[in-house]
């Protein structure tokens, strides 16, 4: 039954410190935090790691409010935010069934790879629409840098440490809706204005969330086909996408103008 | 690493990334946890830790090192059902079975964390995550309700959580309903 994971050299930190080192520089080390996505890969034989890290008891989960900016440790598991933020709070909501939520976490969740079934990463185009910065370590140091750009160049060789943003003026959300639980989301798009500025993303119309800077520039939802281009997988195709796509936008920013 | 499954301690010998479900059933030979889809969509394994309902396919067994396990079997004993066992075995809330334990174990979270005024609503928000592959669940949100509101006894429940203002549906004309 185990045989794939008797080779597994484990460790479990107890501490930030011990996370990083034992991370280094992540060369050959599969992070568990939640376990929800890898678990079954290693379970099934599909993913066999030389050096698991569990991140469970490094000190890494919590949500801290101060001056208006909330800092979300990388460990914090989808359950604590239900009520977070919008549109984070109903990003989270929206994540499978109450016990994933108890289990899967907001460093897995921006670190997931894309499904062979559909995209993943829920909660991704809220942190792009709050315009969150993420904190990341590894051997070469420490790195703060907009999710945006975490998303773009990968999760290879960092350790999310917290994500953190400013609560924004007003923001909205607008998505398909989903056929069960246990679907991942097949097209979300969340909207927020902070500073005068407006910030679209859209999830699950590709391997990683992303903005809609033609849409922030000139508030027509249907630029939003000018910046993505829509593919085809198991829970959609690129056509159903391609029509659908504009109209959550459109519904987003009447929502948001509504606020 | 050791678990303490039921009350007793155990240590434990499996590798540590084994998944606590397969700890559970193969090294402790506790088995009403099920391997369903082992990808945690089904539900069938899941177990409480810590008192919390977790799905045991997608925890590493050093993961939850330490912990209290509650599964099925430590709810109560064949002669003497706790209420969520009752309930279910009282409304027929099982038919091949596989999936029962899972609910169960999710009911009797949701009633550990509920004062007990619960509607259908949020009865089935707490199950969502759960497949009955039988497609038992008029019968299974039924019981699970009653058991919540702390009365395992079908006639109270069935009156509060079925459609009223009809006394009989036919689904095929000429067939008994």
């Amino acid at each position: 039954m185990a045989g794939t994971v008797d080779a597994t050299e484990v460790i479990v930190a107890a501490s930030l410190e011990e996370a990083v080192e034992a991370f280094g520089d992540g060369d050959g080390v599969t992070v568990v935090a939640g376990g929800t996505i890898v678990m079954p890969e290693i379970r099934h034989g599909r993913l066999r790691p030389e050096r698991a890290l569990l991140l469970g008891r490094a000190g890494l989960a919590g949500v801290q409010r101060a001056d208006g900016r909330t800092t979300i440790g990388a460990a914090t598991t989808l359950a604590d935010l239900e009520d977070a933020v919008e549109p984070l709070g109903t990003c989270a909501r929206w994540v499978a069934d109450l016990e994933i939520r108890g289990q899967a976490t907001l460093g897995g969740n921006l670190c997931a790879p894309p499904g062979e079934e559909g995209p993943r990463g829920d909660l991704q185009a809220a942190l792009l629409a709050l315009d969150a910065q993420v904190r990341s370590t590894a051997a070469g140091g420490e790195r703060t840098e907009p999710v945006e750009d975490f998303l773009a160049s990968g999760p290879q060789g960092r350790l999310v440490l917290d994500v953190s943003f400013e609560e924004p003026e007003a923001a909205a959300t607008a998505s398909v809706r989903r056929p069960h639980a246990h679907a991942y989301t097949i097209l979300r798009v969340c909207v927020a204005r902070a500073g005068g500025g407006l910030r679209v993303a859209v999830v699950g119309a590709g391997p990683v969330a992303v903005r809609s800077r033609a849409v922030e520039q000139s508030g027509d939802a249907n630029r939003v086909l000018d910046d993505i281009t829509p593919h085809d997988d198991a829970l959609a195709s690129a056509w159903y996408r391609s029509k659908v796509l504009p109209v959550l936008v459109r519904r987003a920013l009447d929502d948001l103008e509504a606020r | 690493m050791r678990l303490t499954v039921n009350g007793v301690e155990h240590d434990i010998a499996s590798p540590p990334l084994t998944t606590l479900l397969d700890v559970l059933r193969e090294e402790l030979v506790v088995t009403s946890p099920k391997a369903g889809c082992q990808q945690g969509g089904c539900g069938a394994c899941t177990v409480l830790v810590d008192g919390e309902p977790r799905r045991a396919c997608l925890l590493p067994v050093a993961a939850v090192d330490g912990a209290e396990i509650v599964t099925a079997e430590g709810l109560g004993e064949p002669d003497e059902l706790s209420t969520v066992q009752a309930a279910f075995h009282e409304h027929y809330a099982a038919q091949c079975g596989f999936c029962t334990a899972g609910f169960v174990m999710a009911t009797a979270a949701l009633a550990a964390r509920s004062d007990g005024d619960v509607g259908r609503e949020e009865v089935i928000e707490a199950l969502s995550g759960h497949v009955c592959r039988c497609t038992g669940y008029v019968k299974i949100v039924e019981a699970a309700t009653a058991a919540v509101r702390g009365d395992a006894s079908p006639a109270r429940a069935s009156a509060d959580t079925e459609p009223q203002g009809e006394d009989e549906v036919t689904l095929i004309p000429g067939s008994p309903a």
